[in-house]
């Protein structure tokens, strides 16, 4: 038997953004749902103990939302009357039974994404509303006052009250649109975890990639068709399982080719494989991040870094770079291209780069390998110095400035 | 529900004749669509009085309010049902007017 705090952890998990979204369909109001919600946890957390817990947990919690949202509605408007209050409760009960509430997930997914909302707080959102992290965690893992992140919660809810930003999921044309601005969220939640860019957080957040990963895979459960949705998937699993060998004891990043691949995680890995195959046997053209994972999907593959099958992962930037003729594309592609034509080859692709891409510190930081490489130690020093004082990240800046140490005084 | 839509720009009657054109034929179709409530072109910020006529006498002040190097030239007010429809009605009008436009629901 499971105990009371693990059953409302797990309901937390499973039933929270469903929650949510049914009440705030059912109720037209987002402050409604999301408190009612909030509360019969708070309910649970207080009865299950020393009560019980109820056979149904799902239901239980449906039904407690559903009255505390009444009871909400009532004490607001006094509007309600018994019939509607009848109708209301039967049309919990009714959904329940139809499984439409996945689709309301989704629904509501789509509103917290909306483009009319700053990305900010589209991050807030999505995290709050579907994820069920409080405005405590959430504050944390950005590092701003738990005041200051209610209030952005706050105003995200009134803008989309005020403006009627749409509670349903995008049709025709605007949905490839709109699936890849959600996707875009979910990448930013997760990297923020991955490589996190302030100089006060812990270098790797985990809550923050585990966050993304379970909202990920909600996403693919409601849109299994959509390739860039398990391309993005696949990307997060073959990235994080990597995470326990990217730092190492003493709190510095480590680099791909110094990892100890032993301690990358297997499981993470088979299941982001077997995602790209996935995405390869449908036959689709891959998209941006269908693409990253298959890169991801052959760095995963090598059993040490010079097994690494190199030009095919320059054959895949090459595909990244016609749909993202990025300047960080192509850094990234010089990356592997340094590793099958020489550091030389890079050095001179990098270099038409600095233009646009000065102020972005792996860009330094990837200059200053390469520099290193061909033997122009006083470059690469130079360039380890502006990628130092760019880095935000204390994992990265700790091993960039042990390998600007490093670097002989000749030359 | 309805949003007003405000034509931002930089410089006054500015307006081509190909633009009048192009916001004819928006026009038209918004109405055909049973967005229209209402739209217009705007005089220069130069053109505006402010009023105060909260004490006894009525003060006048030359215009603008706000002094800024953009200013809303002209507007619309759609009927739409939600922000969706309204933002696909503010693209369009955008590339008919050739401006940026601003969307701003109504209380």
């Amino acid at each position: 038997m499971i105990s009371a705090t693990d059953a409302i952890s797990r309901a937390h998990q499973e039933e929270w953004g469903r929650l949510v979204a049914m009440l705030a369909r059912r109720f037209g109001d987002l402050d409604i749902a999301e408190e009612s919600v909030a509360e019969a946890f708070a309910i649970a957390a207080e009865r299950w103990p020393g009560g019980g817990v109820p056979p149904n947990p799902g239901g239980w919690l449906t039904t407690t939302a559903n009255r505390k949202a009444i009871d909400r509605i009532r004490r607001e408007s006094k509007r309600i009357d018994r019939q509607h209050e009848a109708q209301l409760m039967q049309d919990a009960t009714e959904a329940e039974q139809a499984g439409a509430i996945e689709d309301e997930r989704l629904r509501l997914i789509f509103t917290c994404c909306h483009p009319a909302l700053a990305m900010e707080a589209r991050v807030a959102l999505t995290l709050r509303l579907i994820g069920g992290l409080s405005v405590a965690e959430i504050a944390r893992a950005f590092l701003v006052s738990e005041v200051a992140m209610g209030q952005r919660i706050t105003r995200a809810k009134a803008k989309i009250r005020a403006a009627r930003i749409p509670y349903g999921v995008p049709t025709g044309e605007d949905l490839p649109r709109r699936v890849s601005g959600v996707l875009a969220v979910l990448f930013l939640i997760f990297n923020e975890g991955y490589l996190a860019t302030s100089a006060d957080a812990d270098p790797i957040r985990s809550e923050l990639t585990a966050e993304a990963i379970r909202l990920n895979r909600v996403l693919c459960s409601l849109m299994p068709d959509d390739g860039e949705a398990v391309g993005l998937l696949a990307l997060m699993l073959l990235t994080e399982s990597r995470r326990r060998a990217r730092v190492s004891a003493s709190g510095e990043l480590v680099p791909l080719d110094q990892q100890d691949r032993g301690s990358w995680d297997a499981e993470l890995i088979a299941e982001g494989h077997g995602l790209v195959r996935q995405c390869l046997a449908s036959g689709a053209a891959p998209g941006r991040y269908q693409l990253l994972a298959a890169i991801n999907a052959v760095h995963t593959s090598a059993r040490d870094f010079r097994d690494t099958d190199w030009s095919q992962v320059v054959a895949l930037y090459d595909q990244l770079a016609r749909l993202d003729p990025s300047s960080i594309v192509a850094l990234n592609r010089a990356i592997a291209v340094a590793e099958v034509d020489g550091p030389d080859v890079a050095l001179a692709t990098v270099d038409q780069l600095e233009e646009k891409l000065r102020d972005y510190h792996a860009f330094h930081a990837t200059r200053a390998e390469l520099l290193r490489r061909v033997g122009r130690s006083r470059d690469a020093r130079e360039a380890y110095d502006k990628a130092v004082e760019l880095a935000g990240n204390t994992a990265e800046v700790a091993y960039l400035t042990r390998r600007r140490d490093q670097l002989g005084e000749r030359d | 529900m309805k949003y007003m839509v405000s034509v931002i720009d930089d410089r006054t009657a500015s307006g081509t004749s190909d633009e009048m054109v192009a916001i004819d034929a928006f026009n038209e179709r918004v109405v055909a669509d049973g967005h229209w409530v209402l739209a217009g072109g705007l005089a220069s910020p130069s053109a505006s009085t402010v009023i105060d006529g909260r004490g006894e006498e009525p003060v006048f002040t030359d215009g603008p309010f706000l002094e800024s190097k953009e200013h809303i030239a002209g507007f619309w007010i759609f009927e739409a049902p939600d922000l969706e429809t309204a933002l696909e009605l503010a693209v369009d009008g955008s590339k008919a007017c050739n401006r940026r436009v601003e969307v701003r629901p109504f209380l």
